[in-house]
């Protein structure tokens, strides 16, 4: 059973369609990256997930049954990109106000807020206000509030911005234990290169529009563009044959676009005839941040206005 | 529902636990006492400057003796032998501070030409003093030209005050319409200010969930009916218990008070005649307060009270909730956007002045009825024996003008308390509100 699934989701604006058709699985424990540009739907999406808008058309199954924001809400985690406290509340209470909100009983919330304080090492913060916090203290608070009822979803979004590399990384440990303990993640950000460390699955979403869905590695092999770098004691001169274009020609280092219809081992065998020493030989990927620009360029830098009939 | 409670909960402890609250909650009254106080000291203290007044009687009027007002300091002086030019210039030097000349005149005509000589305006107090000394003495004068004695003319003068008895079929009571107005006023200023003060409140907590972008965090756990309703009247139990604090300080003061100062024993008021600077009429003027005060219908106004409090409340509170969703980061904005919310509590503010006056024209029934200016209206006519079917359908519409607008600026907040960085414009607002959910 899919932890969530959605199913051709709609939210149209006055002016704009915010979310177009948009459909995605999501499976027990999984973390999932929610990527696209500014302005391309992702917050419109998570708010319907987490019940804060009502798509206009379109399913959301949670856990199996079709979304019910008053009684699944308590399962959900959600972690907004703009972060927000209230200042002047002490920094205990406000742990515990959240945690009841989200159903939690007094005695479990105050049970729970401290196991995250103690975790996090937070317990000299009960007693302070917000507002002595620096951003990335607010940041770890933040989250510790989104994962303080054991959610079965997580939201998170733009989790590690303001962190220090040491708190990034308690974070991301905290996030793969979740993970392994069942819950599920959605991960929204622009780093790429985090995605591309935490996910395992992700789709790409512009102009309200999904482009692309599939597990990382997938989306790579789909992405690829056959080339390779070679490693070599010297490069042999001149380089010349049908097999493969030199892209790159650093010493010691070539990096080569393989022509439609050869393969890796026809490279090899180039060299080797060559009688050039071969050092190391492997694939380049294309890196997710490659993947978006590429499908994401010649799209505006941000959404224009359209004139929507639904 | 346990979630509206602890929205409720948050909001009241929150403002109940800071120290301003403390600050104003103890400090409006000791602002008021004090004010009081200072004031009844001034009027107390009236009567202590002593000015040394030299008078030339060349009419003869006052037979070398003043009949001095009792409150009167001065001390006067007559002189003879002098004549008033010289003394005119000479007088500061010997001491005195003013310089009283009457000349000859003929006692049945009124006379211009009593002069009070002076080096700076004499104190009108003083001026009043010495014209109602003159007065006295020129009255006596006629009298004894027509042989009438003193004691037969206080006996034929009349000093009537007509007392207003409202016959009501239950208990005949004594109005006084002094008290009646002023009680009236005071209960409508109240509910003016509670309005524009704690709506504004709901307003500011809004924008601070909404500039800070807790909303988002919210009502991801919370409905945002549920946050708005919370934080309304969460807000408004702030309100019940600053009130609550007012009303038990004020009746320890009561108690407390003859304690420190014995001249506030209400007891001694009737016989108040030896009080300083008690003249009769202030004395009187105490007593048909204290009258007054016992005939207003304390138990009606107080349930009136909570009622407009808590109906008055509640509907603003949503409206300003609504505003306060609706502005960006600009604290000016929220100035030009709360002005339509304000508009008609001024008019039924301008409406209750009117009201006390008339309390049953037109315009004040249709102001107590009307849920938008009834609470403060209505508490400015409730003095007034108001017809229970007027105050029914007052209450009732106040009731559904309350659901109603509660219902409109929850589609208002829900959408403005997630709209980052624009000003919203009325056109969107009217169409958040109208739109199916």
């Amino acid at each position: 059973m899919n932890r969530l699934e959605v199913k051709h989701l709609k939210k149209y604006y006055t002016s704009q369609k915010a979310v177009d058709d948009i459909s995605f699985t999501l499976a027990p424990g999984s973390i999932f990256g929610l990527l696209g540009p500014n302005g391309a739907g992702k917050t419109t999406l998570i708010r319907m997930i987490t019940g804060i808008l009502f798509p206009d058309a379109g399913e959301i199954i949670f856990n199996g049954q079709p979304f019910n924001p008053d009684r699944d809400i308590a399962y959900i985690g959600y972690m907004p990109e703009e972060k927000g406290l209230y200042k002047k509340m002490k920094i205990g209470d406000q742990a515990m106000y959240l945690a009841q909100l989200k159903g939690l009983s007094k005695a479990t919330a105050m049970e729970r807020v401290k196991h995250w304080f103690v975790k996090f090492e937070m317990e000299s913060w009960w007693n302070r206000k917000v507002e002595d916090l620096s951003k990335g203290m607010q940041q770890k608070l933040q989250f510790v509030t989104t994962v303080l009822n054991d959610p079965k979803l997580i939201i998170l979004d733009e989790p590690f911005s303001g962190l220090d590399p040491v708190n990034s990384n308690l974070i991301k440990d905290e996030i793969y234990q979740l993970a392994k303990n069942g819950s599920s993640i959605i991960f929204s950000t622009h780093r790429m290169e985090q995605v591309e460390e935490i996910c395992d699955h992700i789709i790409l979403v512009n102009k309200g529009q999904k482009i692309l869905d599939g597990s990382v590695t997938a989306v790579k092999q789909q992405f690829k563009e056959n080339i390779y770098a070679i490693g070599l004691e010297q490069n042999p001169s001149p380089i010349n044959s049908p097999v493969f274009e030199v892209i790159n020609n650093k010493p010691h280092q070539l990096l080569l676009k393989i022509n439609e219809g050869y393969k890796p081992n026809d490279v090899l065998l180039y060299f080797l005839q060559q009688q050039a020493a071969i050092q190391s030989f492997h694939e380049i990927l294309p890196s997710l941040s490659e993947i978006f620009i590429k499908l994401v360029e010649g799209t505006p830098l941000t959404r224009q206005f359209q004139t929507v009939t639904a | 529902m346990n979630k509206i409670l602890l929205v409720i909960q948050r909001e009241y402890l929150v403002r109940v636990k800071k120290k301003s609250f403390l600050y104003t909650t103890i400090g409006v009254p000791l602002i008021i006492i004090i004010f009081y106080a200072s004031i009844i000291a001034i009027g107390m203290s009236g009567g202590h400057e002593k000015n040394k007044i030299a008078v030339i009687d060349e009419a003869n009027l006052l037979n070398n003796g003043m009949e001095k007002a009792k409150d009167d300091g001065a001390e006067y002086v007559f002189i003879t032998g002098q004549s008033p030019d010289s003394l005119k210039v000479s007088y500061k030097g010997k001491g005195y501070d003013f310089f009283l000349y009457i000349p000859p005149f003929d006692v049945t005509q009124n006379t211009t030409h009593i002069q009070l000589y002076s080096q700076s305006p004499v104190a009108l107090n003083q001026k009043n003093k010495i014209e109602k000394a003159i007065d006295n003495a020129i009255e006596l004068r006629r009298l004894q030209s027509v042989n009438i004695s003193r004691e037969q003319y206080r006996s034929i003068k009349s000093d009537v005050s007509i007392e207003n008895k409202i016959v009501n079929g239950r208990e005949e009571k004594k109005s006084v319409a002094g008290v009646a107005s002023g009680v009236a006023f005071v209960c409508g200023m109240l509910i003016y200010i509670i309005m524009l003060i704690y709506g504004t409140m709901v307003m500011r907590g809004v924008m601070e969930e909404k500039i800070n972008r807790i909303a988002e965090v919210m009502v991801s756990s919370v409905k945002p009916f549920q946050l708005m309703m919370g934080k309304i009247i969460g807000i408004g139990a702030v309100g019940l218990t600053q009130f609550a604090i007012w009303i038990v300080l004020i009746v320890g003061l009561q108690f407390l008070l003859p304690i420190f100062i014995p001249s506030f024993d209400p007891a001694s008021i009737p016989h108040a005649g030896q009080m300083p600077g008690g003249t009769p009429e202030s004395v009187s003027m105490l007593a048909t307060m204290r009258t007054g005060l016992h005939s207003v219908p304390w138990g009606l106004i107080i349930f009136c009270f909570i009622f407009y409090f808590i109906g008055g409340y509640m509907l603003y509170a949503s409206l300003f909730a609504a505003i306060g969703s609706c502005v960006s980061e600009d604290q000016n904005e929220a100035q030009s956007m709360v002005f339509p919310v304000m508009m008609p509590i001024v008019l039924g503010f301008v409406i209750m002045t009117k009201a006390i006056a008339e309390p049953n024209s037109p315009l004040a029934i249709f102001g107590s009825i009307f849920p938008l200016t009834s609470p403060v209206v209505m508490m400015g006519r409730i003095m007034y024996n108001v017809p229970v079917s007027q105050l029914i359908i007052s209450m009732l519409l106040l009731v559904l003008g309350f659901l109603f607008f509660a219902w409109l600026t929850a589609k208002i907040y829900r959408t403005g308390i997630l709209m980052y960085g624009k000003k919203v414009s009325w056109k969107e607002m009217i169409r958040w509100a109208i739109r199916k959910s």
